[in-house]
């Protein structure tokens, strides 16, 4: 046979395959059902900072948007009845580019009815360490259990600052985020960062301390997935998306709609659950060691 | 107006009215939260390096800044003249703002003049200019103090380290960003 013309993207495919088949067999054996959902939506997601691709017919109506992430259906999978579910899709961000982004991008998400997020933050540790052994790559620093360190604890470790009263500007708690905190988060092991501002709760639910039951793990200074225990209550879920839209107005961001089916589902009953979304390619990238998901990716935009 | 999308290195911009340089920069968006642009500027009139991070999107001010190449012509006073090949346009530069520059300085060299709207700001010569050592002391055959270098003192006034069977009237190959001798080069 010819020798290949381009060796590395082959080896690229061969990681990418090798990784993705383990992620099947990981779920399967646990029970989960893969699951497929829309990637034009009606709604892309409200968080303030988010900017989703817009979609027309080709007549040139307004289709909806590209998902940014597949959250809102996959709910709406748990409110029909389904019980554990993973998907692996392509989700779209506008405005983001660099080492740790790429607008079109592998998510990985999955979804526990009637558990907690400690069972999703257990599935997450699991899983990492899985896939590195699956690709013959197998850490010691990946063994579960992970770190775990509350936001508030990581500003104190990292910044030598307190959460009160930085996280009531949220640029300031952001910025010392990405410069002082983010990059010293899992050096050596990966580290599980909870209890997250109640701002900041996205679709988590609250927990008794007043906190958001928000995850995020982070290795090596990168995000690697965020996560919740979800919020199953649609009157304050509605009254999040309208004060995010809020702030989308005041900031000059476009507003999306409110997905309504989605919050229907919600009202006519979603079990307790915990969910994650996770970063392929940027989980490509640490397990072999690159330094851009660029590096793991046959196609970025740079090559595209 | 430019914004932080046309951040890649090299890219030149103004922050209180100084030019900096982009050396590395780095896209983060924090969770759920604002995206930043975290860089790594050089100041380019003092060389000192900063880090600024910036909020994706913000607006940045281009600096109006030319690299040109031009031809050393000759000294004048405290000031070196140098003129671009096809324009013919000349310019001075005072010796303090050449620094060690001036060592490297040779009739009809070619060097990179940045200008900084219209003014120049900092100078770079070839990588390797080619000197003749005007002064050293002879061989030190049999030296007993273990030393392999000796100083030696070049045409345009630069003192290098060279080896011990270098001679005066020999020419050597000096590396310019470090100033250090290379190699001794025949002719």
């Amino acid at each position: 046979m010819a020798e290949p013309a381009d060796p590395a993207v082959l080896q690229i495919l061969a990681l990418r395959a090798a990784v993705l088949g383990a992620v099947r067999r990981f779920f399967e054996a646990r029970d989960f059902v893969e699951v497929e959902t829309p990637a034009i939506v009606p709604s892309p997601g409200l968080d303030v900072h988010l900017e989703a691709f817009e979609v027309r017919t080709p007549r040139g109506k307004p289709a909806g948007w590209l998902a940014t992430s597949p959250e809102y259906q996959m709910k709406r999978l748990l409110s029909a009845g389904a019980e554990r579910i993973f998907q692996l899709c392509r989700s779209y961000r506008g405005e983001e580019h660099g080492q740790h982004h790429e607008r079109e991008f592998t998510m990985l998400e999955w979804y526990r009815a009637d558990a907690t997020s400690d069972d999703v933050i257990r599935d997450t540790e699991e899983l990492v360490a899985f896939l590195a052994e699956a690709i013959d790559q197998p850490a010691p620093e990946l063994q579960p259990p992970w770190q775990r360190l509350t936001v508030e604890e990581a500003l104190q470790f990292h910044a030598n600052v307190e959460i009160d009263p930085l996280v009531r500007d949220e640029e300031s708690f952001f910025r010392v985020w990405a410069e002082d905190v983010q990059p010293r988060l899992g050096t050596e092991r990966p580290v599980v960062v909870t209890d997250w501002p109640s701002s900041m709760a996205s679709l988590a639910r609250l927990k008794p301390n007043g906190m958001a039951d928000r995850f995020e793990a982070f290795f090596r200074g990168v995000e690697l997935c965020n996560g919740f225990g979800e919020l199953t209550d649609a009157a304050e879920q509605r009254r999040r998306f309208a004060n995010d839209q809020a702030q989308r107005q005041a900031a000059g961001a476009p507003v999306y709609p409110i997905d309504e089916r989605f919050l229907e589902d919600l009202e006519r009953g979603m079990p307790e659950s915990g969910g994650n979304a996770l970063g392929v390619d940027r989980l490509l990238m640490l397990l072999v060691g690159a330094d851009s998901i660029q590096a793991v990716m046959p196609f970025p935009e740079e090559r595209l | 107006m430019a914004d932080t999308s046309d951040v890649k290195k090299g890219f030149k911009m103004l922050i209180d009215g100084v030019p900096f340089a982009v050396v590395g920069h780095q896209f983060v968006k924090p969770g759920k939260g604002q995206a930043f642009v975290r860089t790594r500027l050089k100041n380019m009139m003092t060389g000192a390096v900063i880090d600024r991070t910036f909020k994706s999107g913000e607006k940045l001010e281009k600096a109006d800044t030319e690299e040109r190449t031009m031809q050393y012509l000759y000294a004048e006073g405290d000031s070196r003249v140098f003129m671009d090949a096809r324009s013919y346009e000349q310019i001075s530069l005072s010796n303090e703002q050449l620094g060690e520059n001036v060592y490297y300085l040779l009739d009809g060299t070619e060097v990179d003049i940045m200008l900084f709207e219209g003014r120049p700001i900092g100078v770079t010569p070839p990588t390797f200019v080619e000197l003749v050592v005007t002064e050293t002391e002879p061989g030190f055959k049999g030296d007993s103090s273990g030393n392999t270098t000796k100083p030696a003192t070049c045409e345009t006034g630069l003192k290098v380290n060279v080896p011990l069977f270098v001679n005066t009237g020999d020419k050597l190959k000096v590396d310019t960003r470090t100033g250090d001798y290379v190699e001794r080069v025949k002719g």
